[in-house]
């Protein structure tokens, strides 16, 4: 247990160096990115240039500039954004952390539920229009963009039909901490859950049909029914159980990205200043710093999520667990 | 043995799948009777109707444009038009399926145990520990060394035999009077074959079960059964008790399965011989003998469908004895 531990800490180092490396890179390589003009400002002399250069330290070697900045962000977390100067990244992040936390759970949690009650009742009818109907609408909530119908969630609540009944107490765009006021956080975030949630119920309730689907041409599904199991147990406790597992994998990749910054979208439709309204930000303003931050900490959650999907794997599925 | 009413009766059991626009036969009017205790053989190629027949009786055959006419009783129930509700009390608990494939046939993520658990349990009231104890017990009459411990395993950290010994042991779990064994052996190796099919013997004398062996091994058959079928083609070519069969094989196919099993004594042969062409398809299987194409003794009368005529011991699908050209008995010796 403890050498896998320490096996995934150095690879998430690892992983972490490389990504960090790669941006830096690709930062200096990318034209019209000179920071020191930016901070500089427009028509500066080039004394100020020179001044600005030597005082930031664009003057010195990269790797030097690499070690100083990575020094800045994960030791001393005094690193300054180059654009509003003065600005520390490292508390923008935590701050930001939170709200793109709030969103990715809680709309994961909606489109797993979702998607499982839609797969698993389009299989158990499959060929009659039940199925059918639950397809054609994954299809469709795979097909409808988030940001419009983020669009058209905050028209009707926030203001046509907010003075009705059904939506006065949505409250305005924004976000309100978990720790401030639960029911207030709840009910700021109930409608962008939804919204995110639509695309991935759409796909995985998609999957998962097709998974059930393909699970019940197995001999061990016609062994259960051979048993005289129930059709209900025989497709949840032996077809479902195990699809899970393509499931799960599948569910690590999208939850990581979410909370990496993916909900990027969804975050600028509803005014929540969170990672992915973050990185946007900075990708904008070609604010090095910014991005580096941002770009770590989505690094750090992609490698968690796929840790933690892993623990799962392996209580999900014995071979896994014999195979290590 | 003949006193007793059989345990199954199947007559004139058809199966046909419906496919583009066609309806294809797959069994054609198949009878035959499984008595008190006794092992009958369903012997077959591949693609002959023996698993079809063993699944239209379990009622395990559900796809759309499946056709089932005919009538299998078991103990005077009617099985074909049996509602769904109905036959699952049934399966798993008075009719009982072994799989050909112990490998793919367990659910892999849980355990050997918690399945057989499933299966009593799903049939009888009892406990969790119970149904355990009960578990472990079955496992161990199956040879199962550590029974315990083994109920406590998953599928893949067991070998092929230890699944299908688990595997039978769930079909046991609780005493049903039909036991159908799919190629039990087909995808064991030699020595954990013959294993499986002592328990399998063993079986009626232990739990008073019939048994309904499919398989395409006339090897299997002669160490295990008391009666046999061959199926041909989706149709009955021969059927009797195994020793007669063995000795006296009134079928021209019959004899050329027998033909093809390497034998125990004597010269070793150069080559065994073999079948020459493959069964034809469904959908082109002629309307006389469907093993005509084949058959060394073709003739004329071959042209028209051969009825099931009685011989000896034997009902005989093939003009041949009623001709007066009977098959020559059998030389090699089998030992039993």
């Amino acid at each position: 247990m403890a050498a896998a531990l320490l096996r995934r800490l150095g690879q998430t180092l690892f992983v972490l160096f490389g990504i960090s490396v790669l941006v830096f890179l690709v930062f200096f390589a990318t034209p019209g990115a000179d920071p020191t003009a930016r901070i500089a400002g427009k028509n500066a002399s080039p004394e100020t240039m020179a001044k600005v250069r030597h005082e930031y330290g664009f003057d010195r070697p990269l790797p030097v500039q690499y070690a100083t900045m990575m020094k800045k962000l994960f030791i001393t977390r005094d690193l300054a954004s180059y654009v509003d100067r003065g600005e520390l990244v490292v508390p923008e992040i935590i701050e930001a952390a939170p709200v793109t936390l709030s969103l990715a759970t809680g709309g994961a949690v909606i489109w797993v539920l979702a998607s499982v009650t839609m797969g698993t009742l389009a299989a158990a009818f499959r060929g009659t229009w039940i199925d059918r109907g639950l397809m054609i609408a994954g299809l469709i909530g795979i097909s409808i963009p988030v940001f419009w119908l983020g669009q058209v969630a905050n028209l009707i609540t926030q203001a046509r039909y907010h003075d009705s009944w059904l939506f006065s107490w949505v409250p305005g765009l924004g976000y309100v901490p978990f720790t401030e006021s639960p029911v207030g956080w709840f009910k700021v975030l109930i409608i962008p859950w939804i919204v995110l949630a639509v695309l991935f119920i759409g796909i995985y309730g998609r999957v998962l049909r097709a998974d059930l689907v393909a699970v019940s041409g197995e001999d061990f599904m016609r062994t259960a029914r051979a048993k005289g199991l129930s059709p209900a147990r025989v497709l949840l406790r032996h077809g479902l159980r195990t699809s899970m597992i393509t499931f799960v994998s599948l569910f690590g990749l999208d939850f990581a990205q979410l909370i990496g910054g993916g909900a990027l979208l969804t975050e600028v439709v509803f005014g929540l200043q969170g990672v992915g309204r973050l990185t946007y930000q900075a990708l904008s303003n070609l604010d090095l710093p910014l991005i580096m931050a941002s770009v770590m900490y989505s690094a750090v959650f992609v490698v968690l999520a796929n840790a933690v999907v892993d623990v799962i794997y392996v209580f999900l599925d014995p071979r896994v667990r014999d195979g290590r | 043995m003949d006193a007793e009413a059989p345990i199954l009766e199947v007559r004139d059991l058809s199966v046909s799948f419906r496919s583009q626009g066609r309806d294809v036969p797959i069994v054609e009017k198949v009878s035959f009777a499984v008595g008190a205790r006794e092992i009958l053989g369903i012997v077959g190629e591949s693609g002959s109707g023996k698993s079809v027949t063993a699944m239209t009786i379990m009622g395990l055959i559900d796809a759309p444009g499946v056709r089932v006419t005919g009538s299998a009783l078991f103990r005077g129930q009617e099985l074909i038009g049996m509602p769904q509700k109905a036959l699952r009390r049934l399966r798993g608990r008075e009719i009982a399926m072994i799989f050909q494939d112990p490998m793919t046939a367990f659910t892999p993520v849980y355990t050997i145990g918690w399945q057989i658990d499933e299966q009593i349990r799903a049939h009888e009231k009892l406990g969790k520990a119970e149904a355990r104890s009960r578990t472990v017990r079955l496992l161990g009459d199956m040879g199962v060394p550590d029974p315990e411990r083994t109920a406590n395993r998953y599928p893949h950290q067991l070998s092929g035999g230890l699944r299908q010994r688990a595997m039978i042991a769930m079909a046991l779990s609780c005493n049903p009077a039909l036991l159908i064994a799919d190629e039990p052996t087909t995808a064991l190796d030699v020595t954990v074959q013959a294993q499986i099919l002592d328990l399998i013997r063993t079986l009626r004398a232990d739990y008073g079960s019939s048994v309904l062996l499919i398989t395409h091994d006339m090897g299997v058959v002669a160490k295990t059964c008391d009666r046999v079928m061959v199926l041909y083609s989706g149709r009955i070519a021969e059927r009797g008790p195994c020793d007669a069969i063995f000795a006296h094989p009134g079928h021209p196919y019959t004899a050329a399965l027998l033909d093809s099993i390497p034998p125990l004594t004597g010269p070793r042969p150069e080559r065994l011989p073999s079948i020459a062409g493959a069964p034809p398809p469904p959908l082109e299987r002629p309307a006389g003998c469907a093993f005509a194409p084949r058959c060394h003794f073709t003739h004329d009368t071959c042209q028209a469908l051969p009825p099931l005529l009685r011989y000896g011991q034997q009902d005989i699908a093939c003009v041949l004895p009623k001709e007066g050209r009977p098959m020559p008995p059998r030389v090699t010796e089998y030992a039993q």
